[in-house]
């Protein structure tokens, strides 16, 4: 009866994640989406301590009820303690970072879980157990490595730049093959020779590690929108995996929902590149700037405007379409962003955002960013929804954004990020590029926007010169 | 060194330096020598540009150089006044005035056109072409507004409709684009031609309506007009003819560098217009683009149609054609004084200053060497053009193999799934069961996702997926101190995850605002 009361508590909770991200794919709903999770996973985590007291309380070899409640309350308390204040003080600036260190954190839990269901067979050591474990172990290796990587890529701690080993590709192939070798060896012989199952267990863990650690450092950082959700998607499956061994319908349930949303997200942001996932997977790309033959002729001449010059065309504009990049998030530039956009509005004038897909270095970066500043999320828009617009625009600020805003991609056949649909800001009357300097953007493309005769560039750093055009403004 | 400004000799309006810009010309380490009154008809009093530094001198000590800035070409009395070895800068549209060209080049002095100014988009800023057409554009409208018996804006009031004029500007140079906004911006309905398609674009931004002239034409590769084609100008004679039955105001804007201004409009057209109608022949200087235009005359026709062939229309807004005159004069000084020095350094081998150089030193250097210039993309006809019915057919071909390889890699994954479950025990096909079901669920709740909800939506799939603390509690209870202490391990990253991914989401969620 209790096991019964357990599964139903399980299959609420599952229902509740499920209404949980449908409610998230709206801003009307997301609030109930969040609570609902919050709600499932509460139930989830009482189903799961009555179960486990009970095991406690009613098999042998387990330590005694009270034991197990105390270590159960201790992991809560540690998580609560660590988890609520990194969650309350982190920067949205720094959310990428975060969101990938946390993906990390599932995939280390899934390898020790995969560690620990080799260890306590649980009554089924099967064969098909053990293909369980060895994948659970494969791809919680893999999201933790992979996860590591991309948090100290997204937080400057390693270089972005992607790493190119000779013949990675054959590395990652012969890594899979050596993989699958192990796993039929360790199903064969693991069960009987203890000691060899653990060298097995843990080569194959090894080989995730690598395999994690290779692909992700071989994808440069302009793709790190599809790194992030991508990885987001292996923790689902390693979760999933965990399921699989333990032979829990909950997590089997949630872990694939997680998967399969993530791998969504991936193949959106892909499209949005206009980049295949495979060759986002294979990485490679955003190497090294301007090898690239379109790249390197010259372009031309760019205008330069000042902070007033820019305040002043603001001030006499009927309509303004803002486009951030990832420069904004670099320069923490969207609190004065969205004061300069409060006084234009005040002012009469129709002030808009126009986000591009993968701006930024997570899905949807922007929109946090900008809603944090208070930016109201009816006026942020999506490139589909702003692009036709640009004709009829005075004015578009380019704010830290590159190749998301380059009219090679639609106009030059041979650009590598040809044919990535891309915010035509060049359309309206007059365009001001903030920018550190002429540098190229991360797939190291020169932008021939920048040359454009309604470009203006306006240098420095981005939230220096915003706050000139507001004190321009007075 | 010093720039004398000396005052314009009979009807013209403008002078050479604004106070602004003496200000701009000081900073470069020059000093400015001003002629008394050079800028009384601009509005500019003496007094202005003592305080912007400038001295007042003299009309002769104005013409001592050793530079000379100014708007017209010099007269020969100017040309007198001036010393050997002197720098002077000013109009001289050396193209159409050879036997000035002569006769500078006797004598030993550096000229400088303003008129000559390549067409770059480096040397915009001190093309006084571009600078002084957009006032002219501007002042055209303004001129036929004038003689115009009704409004531009087409109004309802308690006496009665008023249709909105309609404007014909031919042209769409920077003159015509002027011309374009200023009408728009009256109320009028604006209509524009021009031989090149590709500014039909720029027309639309200025809020006019591109009238296409349906010919082939090649893309122009110095940004001015070329010479058209017969068959292009009998198609452009129908289109004016049409257009000058309907339409009450015609602005013509037609150049063509070096040449006489093409005819657009004839006696026919002007015959056939509304009484009352005006036009505006912005090329009446150089023959004019209308049929019976007289340079700086106001002309009516048999019929009641006004022409005005005005020269002068930039001249006409004297304090803003300075002005602008005046930053392009900074602006070329700029390049010539590198070092802001003062010293002027005449660099022949950068081509805006090479094309403006019409003598240097006694020595005649006009023309210069062509110029290309990329003012529009030259491999627009390049690029190759699809025939849009292979292009149907390539892409249903395209799809339909997508489609194929798409069915054969679903079938292999179907029998793969089969042959699986087939082989596995029964508590496998349950949790497979499970596991097919959600990973679907997954894709349809996730697939319509708002974009601006990636970000929450990630942190919050990343908190589920802490889930896996489920698996690590019931591993907890272990008597096996290495399992218990992995599991511990794992338990509790699991569980920052969880607290952290919830309340981070959360946290966004909450600062998404509508607005209020």
């Amino acid at each position: 009866m209790l096991l019964g009361f357990i599964q139903g508590l399980y299959i609420v909770a599952g229902v509740l994640f499920i209404l949980s991200l449908a409610g998230l794919s709206k801003q009307t709903t997301a609030r109930m989406g969040n609570l609902a999770g919050m709600v499932g996973m509460a139930l989830a985590l009482i189903a799961t301590i009555i179960h486990s007291v009970n095991m406690s309380a009613t098999e042998p070899d387990r330590l005694s009820p009270v034991v197990t409640l105390l270590l159960i309350a201790a992991v809560l308390a540690i998580g609560a303690v660590i988890g609520t204040p990194i969650a309350r003080k982190v920067e949205m600036t720094q959310m990428p970072e975060l969101i990938a260190a946390f993906h990390s954190f599932v995939g280390m839990a899934a390898v020790l879980v995969g560690f620990n269901s080799f260890a306590v067979a649980e009554g089924h050591g099967d064969a098909v157990h053990m293909v369980e474990v060895a994948l659970g172990v494969l791809i919680g290796a893999y999201t933790f490595t992979g996860s590591v990587v991309a948090y100290l890529k997204l937080s400057a701690k390693m270089k972005s730049r992607p790493l190119t080993l000779p013949g990675r590709n054959l590395l990652n192939i012969g890594a899979f093959l050596l993989f699958f070798a192990l796993m039929i060896w360790f199903v064969i012989a693991g069960e009987q020779n203890a000691t060899l199952g653990w060298v097995l267990i843990i080569a194959i863990a090894v080989i995730g590690f690598a395999l994690g650690f290779h692909m992700v450092a071989a994808i440069g950082g302009g793709d790190m929108p599809v790194v992030v959700s991508m990885l987001n998607s292996y923790s689902g499956w390693a979760a999933a995996a965990a399921g699989f061994m333990l032979n829990n319908n909950l997590l089997i349930i949630t872990g694939s929902l997680v998967g399969s949303s993530g791998a969504i997200l991936s193949y959106i942001m892909c499209r949005a590149m206009n980049r295949s996932f495979i060759s986002v997977i294979l990485g490679g790309f955003g190497s090294d700037g301007g090898k690239v033959s379109s790249g390197e002729e010259e372009q031309g001449e760019h205008r330069e405007i000042d902070a007033a010059g820019a305040a002043e065309l603001l001030w006499n504009a009927k309509s303004v379409i803002i486009t951030p990049g990832y420069g904004m998030a670099v320069a923490k530039a969207q609190y004065p962003v969205a004061d300069l956009t409060a006084k234009l509005r005040a002012h009469g004038i129709d002030v808009r955002f126009g986000v591009h897909p993968v701006a930024g270095r997570l899905p949807g970066h922007m929109n946090v960013l900008l809603a944090e500043a208070h930016v109201p999320y009816d006026i942020v828009l999506e490139m589909d929804e702003i692009n036709d617009d640009f004709p009829g625009t005075d004015v578009v600020l380019v704010i830290g954004a590159n190749d998301t805003v380059n009219p090679a991609a639609l106009d030059d056949p041979n650009s590598p990020i040809a044919g990535m649909p891309v915010l035509e800001v060049w359309k309206a009357d007059n365009v001001i590029v903030f920018k550190r300097s002429m540098a190229t953007g991360y797939a190291g493309v020169q932008n021939p926007l920048f040359f454009k005769e309604n470009t203006q560039m306006l240098f420095g750093d981005a939230k220096q010169r915003v706050d000139d055009i507001l004190k321009a403004l007075g | 060194m010093r720039i004398g400004i000396p005052r314009e000799p009979g009807g013209e309006t403008r002078v050479a330096a604004t106070p602004k810009t003496v200000a701009q010309l000081i900073k470069l380490g020059y000093e400015v020598a001003v002629e008394a009154g050079a800028g009384a008809k601009s509005s500019y009093p003496d007094a202005d540009y003592e305080a912007a530094g400038a001295t007042i001198v003299d009309r002769a000590s104005a013409w001592t150089g050793p530079i000379v800035a100014k708007i017209n070409a010099p007269t020969d009395d100017e040309l007198a006044l001036l010393p050997d070895g002197a720098t002077l800068i000013s109009l001289i549209a050396p193209a159409r005035s050879p036997e000035l060209v002569e006769k500078l080049g006797r004598r030993n002095l550096t000229v400088l056109a303003m008129d000559a100014v390549p067409r770059i988009s480096r040397a915009q800023a001190l093309d006084v072409l571009s600078s002084m057409a957009n006032i002219a554009g501007y002042r055209a409208v303004v001129e036929a507004a004038n003689e115009f018996g009704s409004f531009f804006t087409g109004q309802v009031t308690a006496a009665g409709k008023v249709p909105p004029a309609k404007v014909l500007v031919a042209g769409a140079g920077v003159a015509g684009l002027a011309a374009i906004g200023t009408a728009k911006s009256l109320g009028a309905i604006v209509r524009a031609t021009d031989a090149r398609p590709e500014v039909a674009e720029q027309v639309q931004s200025m809020g006019g309506e591109f009238l296409a002239v349906e010919v082939e034409q090649q893309v122009s590769t110095d940004g001015y007009a070329k010479e058209t084609s017969d068959d292009f100008n009998r198609a452009a004679a129908a289109l004016y003819a049409a257009q000058a039955k309907d339409v009450d105001i015609i602005i013509t804007t037609a150049l063509i560098p070096g040449r006489p201004a093409p005819r657009l409009i004839t006696e026919e057209m002007v015959a056939s217009m509304r009484p009352g109608s005006v036009i505006v022949d912005m090329a009446a200087s150089n023959g004019g683009n209308v049929a019976g235009s007289k340079p700086d005359e106001l002309v009516v026709t048999a019929n009641g149609v006004k022409i005005i062939g005005y020269t002068d229309l930039a001249g006409r807004l004297p304090t803003q054609a300075s002005q602008l005159y005046g930053t392009n004069v900074v602006n070329l000084f700029k390049l010539l004084t590198p070092e802001k020095d003062g010293e002027l350094v005449l660099d022949l081998d950068d081509v805006v200053l090479r094309g403006m150089t019409v003598v240097r030193g006694g020595e005649a250097l006009w023309p210069p060497p062509p110029v290309q210039v990329s003012a529009a993309p030259a491999a627009v006809a390049a690029a190759p053009v699809e025939d849009p019915e292979a292009k149907a057919a390539r892409e249903a071909t395209e799809a339909a193999a997508r489609g194929k390889r798409r069915l054969v890699a679903s079938v292999i994954a179907a029998a793969l799934v089969i042959l699986a479950v087939t082989f596995s025990p029964a508590s496998f096909v349950g949790a497979f069961t499970v596991f097919a079901l959600a990973v679907v669920v997954g894709f349809y709740v996730v697939s319509g996702v708002s974009h601006s909800l990636h970000t929450p939506l990630m942190a919050q799939t990343n908190a589920i997926s802490g889930i896996i603390l489920v698996g690590a509690l019931l591993q907890l209870g272990s008597t096996n101190i290495a399992v218990l202490v992995m599991s511990f391990i794992a338990a509790t990253i699991a569980a920052i995850n969880i607290f952290g991914g919830f309340l981070v989401s959360y946290r966004m969620l909450s600062m998404f605002k509508k607005e209020a």
